[in-house]
């Protein structure tokens, strides 16, 4: 089930919601399978339907290190929507995945035809960016280590 | 309440993450008066110092409590060392409760973090125990790492035996982790609960409640349902000494535990 007031198909309206769900297909992931890598270029992006999806960050001579996992109804990427469209992440399934995918060039094109669906997408998008910027920044605190945030004045 | 520390004995100690200690604790002669889940004791460590604890667990045989200290200073530190068969005083109960019956016919949703999962292990297993009174049970835990999960057994257990839904995130996976990773607001995404008709009730670092709150008011949970338990330095407890006081409430009589209606604007403020 995808819970659609967090995601991003979750806040538009009907008819821009069908049309973009008129250009997606149903995708499936193995645990383990690599969906993007780092540097890529970003020609895709998804809806997780089931599952979960590990983001990583390529750390040289040493394992990916996990940024964030993704869950049912989050999208996973963002770098479509903006130039030079590469990935700066890397995603891979962490357990069995169904998805929605969509490719970035229609959408893309959809947007620039329609002003009013390309700034509701565009809007939407940057409000998850935002979130997650947010929840990031928060945990740069290292909020649950012995002092909180650090030390007091 | 007392005003003068009642003598427990430590009965049983667990070692639940490298500084994190729970203790069950029972009177040597006289017990307090009961405590509900949310109050705190203020423990003293003879000859350290004392601190407020919440209560951890509340155990029916021997009047006994639970309480989990993390070592961060002397007192806590030295709290935790305490052995079993070693005395410690204790007074309470003090403050305001979780007020779970405030959850009644609705969803009860529990979001922790770190340390925060303790005040609210009571809740839960009171929620449990009224299984029936309440729709669905969300419990939603944020750690810094694995190994910094508290009650992971009970976690575990909780997920696979009961009418619960429980999941856990933590900021710095280790190798082999498979679980979330991020923020524990990032889990309200995956929870079932149905906003209008939910009281949730929330524990953790200060910043981690704020975003809780805010994400949870921007699903459409009302602000008086939102509980949350805030951490001042509490001193005398008995609402006299000022030390733990937020703007016009002294969190150890008219808290710790508030209606984020309530506490908001006075968590926004910088210097209060």
């Amino acid at each position: 089930m995808i819970k659609t007031t967090t995601s991003l198909l979750g806040t538009l309206d009907p008819q821009s919601r069908d049309r973009l769900l008129t250009t997606a297909k149903e995708v499936s992931f193995g645990a383990g399978d690599r969906i993007f890598s780092e540097g890529q270029r970003a020609d895709r992006f998804w809806i997780i339907r089931t599952g979960s999806i590990v983001l990583d960050l390529h750390v040289p001579g040493r394992r990916s290190a996990t940024i964030e996992t993704l869950g049912s109804g989050d999208l996973v990427g963002w770098s479509w929507l903006f130039p030079p469209y590469q990935w700066h992440l890397g995603a891979e399934a962490q357990s069995p995945v169904r998805a929605l995918e969509f490719d970035a060039t229609v959408i893309r094109a959809l947007c620039e035809a329609d002003p009013v669906l390309g700034r509701a997408v565009a809007r939407r998008v940057a409000e998850i960016i935002g979130h997650r910027l947010v929840s990031a920044r928060t945990r740069l605190l290292d909020l649950y280590g012995p002092y909180g945030s650090g030390p007091g004045s | 309440m007392t005003e003068v520390p009642v003598p427990y004995q430590v009965v049983r100690r667990s070692q639940e993450t490298t500084d994190t200690t729970t203790l069950v604790v029972e009177p040597v002669a006289r017990a307090l008066p009961p405590f509900r889940p949310g109050q705190f004791a203020m423990i003293y460590a003879f000859g350290v110092g004392e601190i407020p604890v919440s209560v951890s667990g509340i155990l029916d045989h021997r009047h006994r409590l639970a309480h989990t200290v993390r070592a961060v200073g002397a007192v806590s530190a030295a709290v935790c060392a305490a052995a079993e068969g070693q005395e410690l005083g204790l007074r309470g109960p003090f403050g305001t409760g979780w007020e779970l019956e405030r959850a009644a016919g609705g969803d009860v949703l529990v979001v922790a973090g770190g340390i925060g999962l303790a005040p609210l292990r009571p809740l839960i297993r009171a929620a449990l125990a009224g299984a029936g009174r309440y729709r669905r049970l969300n419990l939603l835990a944020g750690a810094r790492t694995p190994d910094d999960l508290l009650y992971a057994d009970e976690l575990r257990c909780l997920a696979d035996a009961a009418p619960a839904h429980v999941a856990v995130t933590v900021d710095r996976p280790g190798h082999g982790w498979l679980g979330s990773v991020g923020m524990v607001t990032q889990l309200l995404n995956r929870a079932d609960f149905a906003p209008g008709e939910t009281t949730a009730f929330v524990c953790g670092p200060e910043a981690m409640i704020r975003a809780t709150a805010r994400d949870l008011r921007h699903r459409g949970v009302p602000a008086d349902r939102i509980r949350v338990s805030l951490e001042r330095n509490m001193r005398c407890a008995t609402g006299h000494c000022g030390h733990c006081q937020l703007g016009p409430l002294l969190l150890c009589r008219d808290g710790p535990v508030a209606g984020y209606d309530r506490v908001a604007p006075l968590l926004a403020v910088r210097e209060l």
